[in-house]
């Protein structure tokens, strides 16, 4: 690999001070862990700067991590973690990003403006689990229904529903007029 | 070249906001040009798009959730039901994932099955999605030619996997069984027959007035753009950038086999026509070195703590009984290490991931799936806006939008 990721690091580390919170490997895969405040600088810094060149955001997620084991809820600072994989097409490398959200407020800047792949990847964020991205040009759901209440992929929300299938509205004839 | 509003109102500047008033329209979600279960929300200008917003979502069937409530060789049924042109790639993508996840190893052969089926199925896939882009904008038969290939492949598929379409065929470590013996010959044999299969098409199309007229220069992308909008697969080199995971991160054994990655500059719609054709003919190029190379021995993972040891084995020996006994009950057996990896592989349409995050028991505590679709068809608003209504179907016809993907 012709990234240098501690060098990466390094360089991140003088940058951004405390805004880093830690880096790890596990199966030869790197994680940055980042500061919720200062998620928009640093994307920004990971995409433009030579150093980095992550041209492409393969993803945006979240992991809820409320149910983890006590052993790895450490890693989880708040409840949430928006995880980011960043490709870099140039440089042939992939970093993985990850933010932690706490539940109210649950936001976070939107990195719509780095990325345009953010503006779908984000929505899906928000519609499954609630994370607001502030910034965003059009955050609504977009798998769910807009009618929807709660966000599925939440791990206290249960995996067969709260009864949507059963209660959902019913029109009638005399209210289907007014359509 | 098209006549905007502003062209309009250069002839007629005194023409008032009244005339030029945009008509909502809606197309799908039952539409046999939207591939599935889309919905297009436009707003018509003429015929000029002038503004569009897809809407999707209606074939979310929460397989992430479930992925949360299911073993890890159980959420292989699941992939099939994501991509329906091509589950085996995304059977052997997600198995690749665990299989990284675990660190196990596939032993040799094993690998070379899996990319003999993995490009029949990336066949398989773009022979229909050509057809069906053809099929689009007018030219039917080549529609029913590539089905007429399909169904072949999924001969292959039959006698492979026991299945057509839903193939669930493989497990984390290697695959249920070992292929039939007749395997070598049935893909030499088929894979003998479809260059001429490829030409026809092209011959179909290639100097076709229509298919030209309303492919060439509709949807470009530059690089840049694709880049951004994170498109991956046919799309991304169709506009001149060469990624393909397949040669970036090799994984199986692609890294032994000789293969070129198919690129075009235009970035229009006929250009990705043009990769996926091309594609078509480097997975014949990489079927015919597998097939040379396949050696003998095990397909599956001789560690039994991951994969299931074999009948006579269990009958016979012990510690296999124990192996079978802990893999087939649940809490024992299948247990990762605690963490997370993000996999990817190259499907038909693109870079397909799996982020899975492992809590130390047997199913996962979140897997999370990176569609190629989703991120292909966000770039759609851009590729039509401005554009002719017309110029809609043949955009999304190009990016071969797979509903139950997109959705998952």
């Amino acid at each position: 690999m012709s990234l240098d990721f501690s060098k990466l690091f390094t360089t991140l580390q003088t940058r951004f001070g405390d805004a880093i919170l830690s880096t790890s490997e596990f199966r030869s895969q790197q994680v940055l862990r980042v500061k919720r405040e200062s998620i928009l600088a640093v994307m920004t810094f990971l995409r433009d700067d030579a150093s980095a060149k992550f041209e492409m955001l393969t993803d945006v997620t979240c992991v809820d991590g409320l149910r983890l084991p006590t052993d790895m809820q450490k890693e989880f600072t708040e409840r949430f973690a928006v995880v980011y994989q960043l490709t870099s097409i140039s440089q042939n490398a992939r970093l993985r990003v990850k933010a932690y959200v706490s539940e109210d407020p649950c936001e976070i800047d939107s990195v719509s403006g780095v990325w345009d792949s953010a503006n779908w990847g984000e929505r899906e964020a928000y519609d499954l689990f609630g994370v607001v991205f502030k910034g965003h040009p059009d955050l609504k759901r977009i798998l769910m229904p807009d009618n929807y209440e709660g966000h599925p992929l939440r791990k206290d929300y249960p995996l067969k529903g709260r009864g949507e299938r059963d209660n959902f509205p019913k029109f009638n004839y005399a209210q289907a007029q007014g359509f | 070249m098209q006549t905007t509003v502003e062209d309009v109102k250069k002839i007629a500047p005194k023409a008032t906001h009244e005339v030029f008033k945009t008509m909502s329209m809606n197309i799908g979600p039952q539409h046999p040009a939207t591939h599935g279960t889309l919905r297009l929300k436009v707003e018509l200008d003429g015929e000029t798009l002038a503004k569009i917003e897809p809407e999707i979502g209606f074939l979310h069937t929460g397989f992430e959730k479930l992925g949360e409530y299911r073993n890890y060789n159980q959420f292989v049924v699941v992939t099939d039901r994501m991509n329906y042109l091509s589950p085996l790639n995304n059977n052997i993508g997600f198995a690749i994932a665990c299989e990284e996840l675990f660190d196990v190893k596939v032993p040799e052969r094993g690998q070379y099955v899996r990319v003999i089926m993995a490009e029949l199925s990336r066949m398989a896939d773009h022979v229909v999605s050509v057809g069906l882009q053809a099929m689009d904008l007018g030219a039917f038969s080549v529609m029913l030619w590539t089905f007429i290939e399909r169904e072949k492949m999924y001969d292959i598929f039959e006698a492979v996997t026991g299945a057509r379409l839903t193939t669930s065929w493989t497990r984390i470590g290697g695959i249920f069984r070992d292929v039939p013996a007749d395997f070598s010959k049935l893909v030499k044999d088929y894979v003998a027959k479809f260059p001429a299969v490829l030409s026809e098409i092209e011959l179909m199309l290639n100097k076709n007035k229509i298919f030209k007229d309303r492919t060439i220069d509709v949807g470009n992308l530059t690089s840049a753009e694709a880049i951004s909008y994170g498109l991956t697969g046919p799309m991304l080199r169709a506009s001149g950038v060469p990624y393909d995971v397949r040669k970036s991160r090799p994984y199986l054994c692609y890294d032994k086999l000789n293969f070129d990655v198919p690129t075009r500059t235009e970035g229009d719609v006929f250009a990705r026509y043009q990769v996926r054709i091309a594609e078509m003919r480097e997975s014949l190029k990489i079927i015919h070195q597998a097939l040379e190379q396949m050696p003998e021995g095990p397909v599956n993972s001789v560690d039994h703590k991951v994969t299931l040891p074999t009948k006579d084995m269990v009958y016979q020996d012990m510690e296999s009984l124990i192996h079978h006994f802990k893999l087939v009950m649940p809490g024992h057996g299948l247990i990762p290490p605690k963490g997370e990896v993000y996999s990817s592989t190259e499907t038909p349409n693109g870079e397909l991931g799996f982020y899975i995050v492992s809590d130390g028991t047997g199913q996962p505590y979140r897997v999370r799936i990176r569609p190629p679709s989703f991120y292909n068809y966000s770039s759609y608003v851009k590729q039509v806006t401005g554009r002719m209504l017309s110029d809609a179907v043949s955009c999304m016809a190009s990016i071969n939008v797979i509903a139950g993907e997109l959705d998952r």
